[in-house]
């Protein structure tokens, strides 16, 4: 037998409430993560994904007894990003129950940061967030391209650096990264399916787990990213709005070959 | 009947809050502590632990949670090792080409995992020993989660014939690992029960029924 994909809902919280609208009937309180959580844990998630995006750092503590009491009531892997800055802000978030943490931009502008939490807790906590485009045409004329085609972006994907994706991934891991989330921000959103060709660009340059994100928009959308070269696949609004289950989705990953834990 | 009483050790390592609550949530009494004396009257004892070998090593030293282990060992009294909880009790480990001394309950050597992908991190099945108790009425295709870059790849304890040989459990990510040992009071795991949902659940239960 070989290692099942992993199916991964991510919920946004602000505050310490979930943002994106979520729909689901009987729920007692929408709007909280905790019991969001437990939710897809019934429904057979195979890791959960907490995206703090909350603004003001005085609300921080509330992030940290979210995933305290997730952690207590949860009995799968919880990773949480988001404004993830320090070593400290990882060892803050490791003793409130997170069993990995996401880092994105502050890596990107200190990259010696990834080096820095291997160290101290090992690779396998660090999940390295990559909110990647592609790089059009006409920044390519401008002499602006990458070589992979693919370049990192900041602020939700509304500031481009410059830097190359696929070898921003690969210095990643060679730091010390022990996975790769690849979020493409072309494909957030518009629910037409994942970026196969960037999947399959990173896949072929790390060799450390690759969770694609972005994309996701029906059942016939995740065998693909698979297919690609992905070990995960991650979504969020398709889950949350209740258009497709985790059952489906995994049922939709066996049918397509792929090893799947049911 | 009273709960049994457990001792998450505290070294610095682990998740062991997430390690507490999976034990309650069988029924045990877990309470995380690295008080020599708690740790050694409880009636299991587990040993969490992530990252990396040597690191691991020098926090468990300072707990004297080596010696603690040998000690309730001796009495025959259960010990659960989880992830590096379970490499630690082996001889060896070899990070980055650096050798170092584990507890040596086993012999053998933790080395880095040879396969494609790496770490190793997810779910996965495993092939259960013969006459197993911790996976004592699981379903053959029950998945434990995995997190790990290094592995057990050969058992390498001789027989011995007046001793009941240990139980030792199989599986695979590019290559066979030791996957979980049953070794009299002596148990392990590679993979996080704390962490496996309610197959996770239901082999902690099978241990505290041990206790």
């Amino acid at each position: 037998m070989t290692l099942a994909v992993r199916v991964i809902p991510c919920l946004d919280v602000d505050a310490g409430r979930v943002v994106k609208g979520v729909n689901f009937q009987n729920l007692r309180d929408a709007g909280d993560p905790v019991e969001l959580a437990k939710i897809y844990d019934a429904q057979g998630a195979d890791e959960l994904t907490f995206l703090d995006i909350t603004a003001s750092s005085g609300d921080r503590e509330t992030t940290y007894d979210i995933v305290r009491r997730t952690a207590e009531q949860v009995f799968i892997p919880l990773t949480v990003g988001g404004g993830v800055r320090t070593v400290e802000d990882v060892d803050r978030l490791l003793r409130a129950g997170a069993d990995k943490v996401g880092v994105n931009t502050a890596a990107i502008a200190r990259p010696e940061l990834i080096r820095e939490i291997a160290r101290r807790f090992g690779r396998q906590v660090l999940v390295l967030s990559v909110d990647a485009r592609r790089v059009v045409d006409q920044d390519r004329a401008e002499g602006a391209g990458t070589a992979s085609g693919f370049e990192v972006t900041t602020h939700g994907g509304r500031t481009g650096t410059g830097i190359d994706a696929v070898e921003w991934a690969t210095r990643a891991a060679e730091l010390g990264a022990g996975e790769i989330l690849l979020n493409s921000m072309d494909a957030d959103g518009t629910k037409d399916g994942y970026d196969l060709e960037m999947i399959a660009a990173v896949r072929k340059a790390v060799s450390v787990p690759v969770i694609a994100s972005g994309g996701a928009g029906k059942v016939a959308d995740f065998a693909p990213a698979v297919g690609a070269g992905a070990d995960a696949v991650l979504a969020a609004s398709v889950f949350h709005f209740g258009d497709l289950t985790i059952a489906e989705v995994k049922e939709s990953l066996r049918g397509a070959g792929h090893p799947v834990r049911l | 009947m009273t709960a049994k009483s457990v001792v998450v050790l505290d070294y610095g390592s682990g998740n062991v809050r997430s390690a507490q609550r999976a034990l309650e949530r069988v029924g045990a009494e877990a309470v995380i502590s690295s008080d020599f004396t708690e740790a050694l009257n409880a009636d299991g004892l587990l040993v969490p632990g992530v990252g990396a070998f040597a690191a691991c090593m020098e926090g468990l030293r300072a707990v004297k949670g080596d010696r603690l282990i040998g000690r309730r060992l001796s009495g025959g009294r259960p010990v659960l090792g989880i992830c590096v909880g379970m490499q630690i009790l082996f001889a060896h480990g070899v990070e980055h080409g650096v050798d170092t001394e584990g507890c040596d309950e086993w012999p053998g050597t933790v080395e880095p995992l040879r396969a494609p992908v790496v770490p190793h991190m997810g779910w996965n099945t495993v092939t259960p020993a013969e006459g197993t108790v911790l996976f004592a009425g699981l379903p053959e295709d029950a998945r434990y989660y995995f997190v790990h870059s290094y592995g057990v790849r050969r058992w390498e304890m001789d027989p011995i014939e007046q001793l009941r040989p240990p139980k030792v459990t199989w599986a695979e990510h590019g290559e066979p690992f030791v996957a979980a040992v049953e070794n009299g009071p002596l148990s392990a795991t590679q993979f996080h029960p704390e962490k496996s949902g309610d197959a996770g659940a239901a082999l902690l239960k099978n241990w505290i029924d041990t206790l």
